[in-house]
């Protein structure tokens, strides 16, 4: 079943599709509350998101990612032209391997962030945040090279937490254990292929799975029938935010605001203002940004996003930052209790010079008292 | 292995060849490479037909005259065959108008209309110096930057300087259209007609589209000795023109090379080191010039791959829309146009009579089609250069517009139906045209860009327009004449200050190289 039919002319009166997981996801949420993600209905929490992130750190939390952007890129060209797209040496990134990347606009400002796929030789998936087909399609002058968005032709679930290798494993994925970080692999999944990447969003040992949509319901059941006596969880967005955080990873319109977004362009980061200089590769010729980012590297940058650890244990949200002295230093883009840590934490966006060397800085709109 | 001394310079146009002369002149090692069996690009003259030449730039009114001077055009063979032009404005009833520079003749002419021509000449000249102003100049980007801030502020001075009521007039009109500011001043349909002619010749618009003011006062922002846009006709063409530049570039030192077209820009890494051509041959060069327009230059000859993907986006949206074809006749024996003296043919001829009929004109190439009754600019140079044809025979050089570079039904199909209505246009105006024609060239848009390598066709290299000037030409940051990368310069019409045969774009990207 594809979740959005274009043959029928009526899809657009939908603006939000229920995800090929939806009756499952029903059948868990208890809270009875959805939102919205990109194009399809999402779950905050199915019963409690501080359990669902319990069991995310603890055993297995399951979310299902279908509603992240995916593109493919296939055609003569694809490996120049994502490499010309993207900040990072995309030659690098074997097949049967993944690799995170951010991709920016010609003054250097990330557009989005994502991963590449290298599903084999020469085909690649892009799954981002935000939808990318216009900018990937301007890139497209000059290459030989297909893109397609299959979105919609492709339903995925997240599979996160210590237990999660080993439920795999009882689901009959033989070998699961061998697969490395950033690596993929295929399986036969009752008669149609399914692809496992060692990848997500937690921090943690974890796993994604893609499938056609047609087959959705049938991998959820065998998920959660081998998982059952492993804590499996049904997890939702509310304790994947919290599961990121603590990984440090940082989010699109959250961290930062997608360039292409942007009505003030000082709104917007480079890769270096927000921590991902390791992204950066100039020893690859042109890719866009290039010469901006060569500028912002001699010169320096305008902000560092920075790890805080808070004094205080109530979550430090929509917080200024100040330097010992009052002076403005930044805002707090994402911040927790992190039950893990037993800390309050936070990322934040401050203004060069600091979040170079300033160890103590002040928050305002937080109360320091203890609750 | 790059030769760091060595520039190469892709296009023997008159911008390349301006570019060449300056560069080599400062002791640079210069090679220009022109794919054409000719040096000139659109000003060269050919032979059309045995024993008959003409030009496809065919009136000189935009040359810099410091230009003129450095490279010592006179002494590299320039000579003037004809200046001062008058401006006939055809009526197919033979009562046709004289336009000259301060003043207009004709039968049915109000008095208000002569005075309001005077009026017209005055303020449209003054306004168009304050464009002519910057044509030796780079332009400024937005920035803080001295250089940039000094370009900026000299602009608003020269603004300034227009005083209260003529500055204030100038802001008002510099964007809007011609046909507005003629229907303020004028009367006469046929002045008017005539007039807007100024302003459309090479552009994608008609008297009602925006921009049009604009370009009528880029027409006239030459800085040639005489009136503003006072036409010339130099002796054997406007080839006459690109053959002193190019006698001044080899003087100086710059190797010219003819039938040599460029395949590729070569890139070591992140930086220019040369060109190949199509024979395979490599020229080592750690600075290349283009003087090809700039869609060419990235799109085909460096690769859009080259360069990121907002600038080869900027580039490829340049609007680039040839209208103008070019229509050569080889002439039996001069024509008779209605109500014209012999000696009056020799003068700028402009069928436009109303400007109702060219915004009409105009309406067809909007939907792919040409013009049902065209527009036309028309010489016979050589009733005052003999040299352009046999003995007693001569030349008829028009530019008839509009004929879009899209035509729908396609130019294979529709030049000869085009041809027709030419014809039959000019018949309307010199009925004995037809049996005095012995051989015919027309050039549609698409024959100038296969021909002479211009994409769209287009006068200007990209449509000249407030929009693309300035900063903003060819796209926003790469005004400079520089590419955004290292060593790959532009310096053809699609660079400020746009086209027709001034040279200055040669000129200022010259300097940006030697200022490096
Ligand atoms: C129909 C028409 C009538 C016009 N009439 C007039 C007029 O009366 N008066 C006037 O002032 N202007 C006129 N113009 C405008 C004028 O001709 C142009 O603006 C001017 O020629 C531009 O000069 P340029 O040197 O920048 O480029 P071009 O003259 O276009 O020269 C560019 C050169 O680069 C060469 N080149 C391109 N690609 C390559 C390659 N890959 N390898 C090697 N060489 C290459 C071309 O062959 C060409 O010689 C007219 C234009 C048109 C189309």
């Amino acid at each position: 079943m594809r979740t959005v039919n274009f043959s029928q002319h009526d899809h657009y009166r939908n603006a939000v599709f229920p995800s090929p997981f939806h009756a499952r996801q029903k059948e868990h949420n208890q809270l009875r509350e959805w939102s919205r993600w990109s194009d399809y209905l999402s779950v905050p929490a199915y019963w409690c998101a501080d359990m669902e992130y319990f069991a995310g750190r603890n055993a297995c939390g399951v979310f299902d990612i279908t509603p992240m952007v995916k593109h493919l890129v296939t055609g003569p060209d694809a490996l120049p032209y994502l490499n010309r797209l993207m900040t990072r040496d995309v030659s690098k990134i074997k097949p049967g391997r993944v690799g995170y990347s951010v991709w920016c606009n010609e003054q250097g400002r990330v557009i989005d962030d994502g991963t590449i796929f290298h599903l084999e030789e020469g085909v690649y998936r892009i799954c981002s945040q935000e939808h990318q087909i216009d900018w990937f399609m301007t890139n497209t002058l000059g290459f030989d090279v297909n893109i397609v968005e299959d979105t919609h032709d492709v339903a995925a679930l997240a599979v996160q937490g210590p237990t999660s290798c080993a439920i795999l494993k009882d689901m009959g994925l033989q070998g699961i254990e061998d697969l490395t970080p950033f690596g993929l692999t295929y399986f036969d999944f009752e008669g149609t292929q399914l692809m496992v990447s060692r990848t997500g969003y937690t921090g943690d040992l974890g796993y994604e799975l893609w499938i056609g949509p047609d087959h959705a319901e049938r991998l959820w059941d065998r998920l959660f029938d081998a998982g059952k006596h492993r804590g499996i969880k049904a997890m939702g967005s509310d304790a994947l935010e919290l599961l990121r955080i603590e990984a440090g990873f940082i989010l699109a319109g959250v961290d930062f605001l997608p360039a292409m977004e942007a009505v003030r362009p000082s709104h917007t980061r480079s890769p270096f203002e927000l921590g991902l200089g390791w992204l950066v590769h100039f020893d690859k010729g042109v890719f866009n940004g290039r010469r901006a980012l060569q500028e912002e590297k001699e010169k320096g940058s305008r902000f560092h996003l920075v790890k805080l650890d808070i004094d205080g244990n109530k979550p430090a949200n929509q917080s200024f930052v100040f330097t010992k002295d009052e002076k403005f230093a930044g805002t707090v883009t994402s911040a927790m209790w992190s039950p893990s840590a037993k800390a309050s934490i936070a990322l934040a966006s401050l203004e060069a010079p600091h979040g170079k060397s300033d160890s103590r800085l002040e928050l305002q709109g937080h109360s320091p008292l203890q609750q | 292995m790059t030769d760091s001394r060595n520039i190469v310079i892709i296009g023997g146009g008159h911008n390349g060849l301006v570019c060449a002369a300056y560069l080599a002149k400062a002791g640079r090692k210069v090679t220009v490479v022109e794919a054409a069996a000719q040096v000139g690009g659109a000003a060269a003259t050919r032979e059309f037909a045995p024993g008959y030449r003409a030009s496809v730039a065919h009136l000189l009114y935009l040359l810099d005259q410091e230009i003129n001077k450095d490279l010592a055009l006179e002494s590299n063979g320039l000579s003037i065959a004809a200046s001062g032009l008058d401006t006939v404005a055809l009526a197919a009833d033979g009562n046709h108008l004289t336009i000259g520079a301060d003043s207009v003749e004709g039968a049915g002419l109000s008095s208000e209309d002569k005075a309001a021509y005077k009026e017209y000449r005055r303020f449209m000249s003054k306004f168009a110096a304050v464009i002519g102003g910057l044509h030796n100049q780079v332009p400024p980007r937005i920035t803080y930057e001295r250089n940039d801030l000094i370009t900026l502020g000299k602009l608003a001075l020269k603004v300034r300087l227009l005083g209260r009521d003529d500055m204030r007039e100038f802001l008002r009109i510099a964007g809007i259209n011609i046909h507005d500011i003629l229907k303020e001043n004028f009367d006469n349909p046929l002045l008017k007609g005539a007039l807007s002619m100024d302003a459309l010749l090479g552009t994608f618009s008609g008297p009602r589209s925006n921009n049009s003011v604009f370009t009528a006062l880029h027409r006239m922002s030459g800085n040639n000795a005489g009136a503003a846009g006072a036409v010339s006709i130099p002796a054997g063409g406007m080839g006459a023109v690109t053959d002193a530049l190019a006698a001044a570039a080899t003087r100086a030192g710059a190797e010219i090379r003819t039938g040599s077209p460029v395949k590729q820009i070569l890139m070591d890494g992140m930086q220019v080191s040369g060109v190949e051509l199509t024979n395979g041959e490599q020229i080592a060069a750690a600075t290349v010039v283009s003087n090809a327009d700039p869609r060419t230059t990235i799109m085909d000859l460096l690769g859009a791959r080259n360069v990121e993907a907002g600038f080869a986006r900027k580039i490829n949206n340049i609007r680039a829309k040839g209208n103008a074809a070019k229509l050569h006749l080889a002439l039996d024996d001069l024509p008779g146009f209605k109500g014209l003296s012999q000696e009056q043919l020799g003068q700028r001829l402009v069928i436009a009579p109303s400007v109702e009929y060219v915004e009409l004109a105009f309406n067809h190439c909007k939907y792919g089609e040409y013009s049902a009754h065209p527009v036309a600019e028309i010489t016979i140079p050589s009733v005052h250069d003999s040299s352009l044809a046999p003995d007693g025979k001569h030349v008829l050089s028009a530019i008839v517009q509009y004929a879009p570079h899209e035509l729908g039904a396609g130019w294979s199909e529709g030049k000869d139906a085009f041809m027709k209505v030419v014809f039959d246009l000019l018949s309307a105006y010199a009925p004995d045209i037809r049996e005095k024609t012995v051989a015919s060239e027309l050039l549609t848009p698409q024959d100038l860009e296969s021909e002479f390598r211009l994409t769209g066709g287009h006068w200007h290299h990209g449509e000249l327009a407030l929009d693309q000037f300035l900063m903003l030409r060819p796209v926003p940051k790469s005004a400079q004449y520089r590419a955004p990368v290292d060593g790959l310069y532009f310096c053809g019409a699609g660079c400020h200050p746009g086209g027709g045969i001034m040279g200055s774009a040669g000129r200022n990207a010259a300097n940006v190289i030697l200022a490096k």
